[in-house]
């Protein structure tokens, strides 16, 4: 008997051709709003983006001009504190994690830093300020730097991981044969395999916390000076941005789009680097 | 020379698993810690107003009035009206870059949608204010006074507003439910897809199939963007009016809990406003752990990278002879 193409069947076909162009229509319809927001970034910040910008200090309203050199400089500080609590800590939780990836610790360990990773931002920012703000009774370059390290402690940790994993076995295997305790396997040979990966990884997270606005309202607050002391509230560029969003002067307003076209330069730029390093060791480590 | 591991050898090892072992308990620490923390700064707020915190409409920290419902309402109505416009979007997305999408065009697409992700919340807000609600406003001018008679459409056309939250979130959670589905889909065994073809099943048929052998992972999924949404901070309190009141109208200005930590925090007059607010990030913080906490034990149990590996399976007896 020969196999007839009835009419439900084409009805079949013409719904698995619809969902398949939805699909794709959805594609698109995602890339719509990050189209409109890189192409408003550009076209606002761009103009703003003067050489003043980076090298001149706030000014008064009414003045025209000026800069966030502090602001800029702050947010250096503020990660810089960050990467140095969540990338050692991080990185060697992670070596826990990948040498005894069964163990119950192991388990719970990433069902907590998946579980940090969820707690909202703004969460944070209340913990840092109840944990180091209160004490000292004063806002603080370290307080913030300090909600930014919880922040980034799982991102190394979940990356540096997933990038520990990618080393071949045979290697560890190499290392053990030859004699090498398993804590020397893991520094000396696996860890460094990994590298040029973890660092990337750790720039990655670095520049995602840079863009970090709501766990630094209450803790390293804002600052219209210049500061470079740990123990003083600092000025970042997200909340300097956040401050002139809201305000109600065109100068301003300006100012925080060239603020938020430095930022999203930031997060291009770490992205591609961490895509081209990522997809070199995929290649490279691949069975 | 021995090759045997000596005393010392295995020494080493074990100060290495306990000195690595440590870090791991103290990021389970962390997390526990942020609970605790948060629970005894807001102990006044608890004791004083026990339940009745969540159920009262008055938010006046001059008098002294804490009630928070309207935070919670906000919340939770912007949350689910972005994954109301965000699941379908993430899910078609998720469909096309594991099933249908060209060889050529995956990779690229699968970073635009990760880029998406890594826009800082603070730019969408910037964006959200001089870009998205001037453009809110103009739909709300031009919504026909026949709608507006409706509680969804009643308002004032200001711009900001629920909307223009619901939008906002939706664009950031879509790249999150997107990447994770993408990964779930990516788990599920060719076989399955094979037998569906096998059967006769068209294209989408046979996706079918896979979504539902895939089902448990897609809910984690989705489930993880409604964290995502119901944390978000700066872009929702930039666009979503600060005004705490608990409406139905899409274009009623309205507050968050995130939003109003954000708004209050630093000018807490007194001890009982600052503990009413860290209540609120108590609330948030319980929230969001145990929908995480959910939708990572969904996820793992359908993803290969599941942590524990699962028992295996024992092999089918083998027929009898």
């Amino acid at each position: 008997m020969a196999l007839q193409v009835t009419a439900r069947d084409t009805r079949r076909k013409v719904l698995s051709r619809l969902v398949e162009v939805a699909c794709g229509a959805a594609v698109v319809i995602a890339l719509i709003p990050l189209g409109l927001v890189l192409w408003f970034v550009l076209k606002r910040g761009l103009p703003a983006l003067t050489w003043a910008f980076f090298t001149g200090m706030p000014q008064p309203v009414g003045e025209p001009g000026g800069g966030m050199a502090n602001a800029m400089v702050g947010t250096l500080i503020l990660i810089a504190i960050a990467g140095s609590i969540a990338v050692p800590l991080g990185i060697a939780c992670a070596v826990y994690l990948t040498e005894y990836p069964k163990s119950r610790l192991s388990w719970a360990a990433r069902f907590a830093a998946d579980n940090i990773n969820g707690v909202p931002s703004i969460v944070v920012g209340i913990f840092a300020y109840v944990v180091v703000v209160l004490p000292f009774r004063r806002f603080s370059a370290l307080a913030g730097g300090f909600a930014l390290g919880v922040m980034m402690l799982p991102i190394v940790i979940r990356t540096t991981e997933e990038l520990l994993a990618l080393v071949p076995s045979s290697l560890r295997e190499g290392a053990l044969a030859l004699g090498a305790t398993r804590g020397r396997a893991a520094w000396t040979v696996i860890v460094p395999a990994a590298l040029p990966g973890i660092v990337t990884g750790v720039l990655v997270a670095l520049a995602r916390v840079a863009g970090e606005t709501a766990p630094l309202l209450f803790t390293s607050f804002n600052n219209r000076y210049w500061s470079t002391a740990l123990t003083q509230p600092i000025a970042s560029l997200t909340v300097q941005i956040f401050t002139y969003a809201i305000a109600p002067y065109e100068d301003w307003h300006r100012q925080a789009w060239a603020g938020a076209a430095v930022l999203i330069g930031a997060v291009l730029l770490f992205s591609i680097l961490a895509r081209t390093v990522t997809r070199r060791l995929e290649r490279m480590h691949r069975p | 020379m021995s090759a045997r591991p000596s005393r010392t050898d295995f020494r080493v090892d074990l100060g290495f698993r306990l000195g690595t072992g440590a870090l791991a308990v103290l990021v389970c620490l962390i997390i526990v810690g942020i609970g605790l923390v948060l629970a005894r700064q807001s102990w006044l707020s608890i004791v004083k107003f026990g339940f009745g915190f969540w159920r009262g409409t008055t938010w006046d920290p001059v008098s002294g009035e804490f009630g928070a419902l309207p935070f919670i309402w906000g919340t939770l109505y912007s949350s689910f009206l972005a994954l109301l416009l965000a699941t379908p979007v993430a899910l078609g997305i998720a469909i096309f870059l594991s099933e249908l999408s060209p060889r050529a065009l995956k990779q690229p697409l699968i970073f635009l949608t990760e880029l998406l992700a890594a826009v800082p919340s603070i730019v969408y807000g910037l964006w959200g204010i001089f870009v998205l609600i001037p453009f809110v406003r103009r739909i709300q001018i031009a919504t026909p006074a026949m709608l507006k008679k409706l509680p969804l459409f009643s308002g004032p056309p200001l711009g900001v507003g629920m909307l223009a939250a619901g939008l906002v979130l939706a664009v950031m959670v879509v790249p999150f439910i997107a990447s994770v589905a993408r990964e779930i889909l990516k788990a599920v065994p060719v076989n399955q897809r094979e037998a569906a073809y096998a059967l006769g099943a068209t294209r989408w048929e046979a996706i079918r199939m896979v979504m539902y052998y895939a089902r448990t992972g897609i809910i984690g999924a989705v489930m993880l963007g409604l964290g995502r949404a119901l944390g978000e901070t700066m872009a929702v309190t930039m666009v979503i009016g600060n005004n705490p009141q608990v409406s139905w109208s899409l274009f009623a200005p309205q507050h968050t809990m995130a939003a109003v930590i954000a708004n209050e925090f630093t000018e807490a007059a007194n001890d009982l406003s600052l503990d009413a607010l860290v209540e609120i990030g108590l609330v948030l913080f319980t929230i969001t752990v145990v929908i995480n906490g959910l939708s990572r034990l969904l996820i793992w149990s359908v993803s290969e990278r599941a942590p524990a590996r699962r028992a295996v399976r024992k092999p089918a007896p083998a027929l009898a002879a």
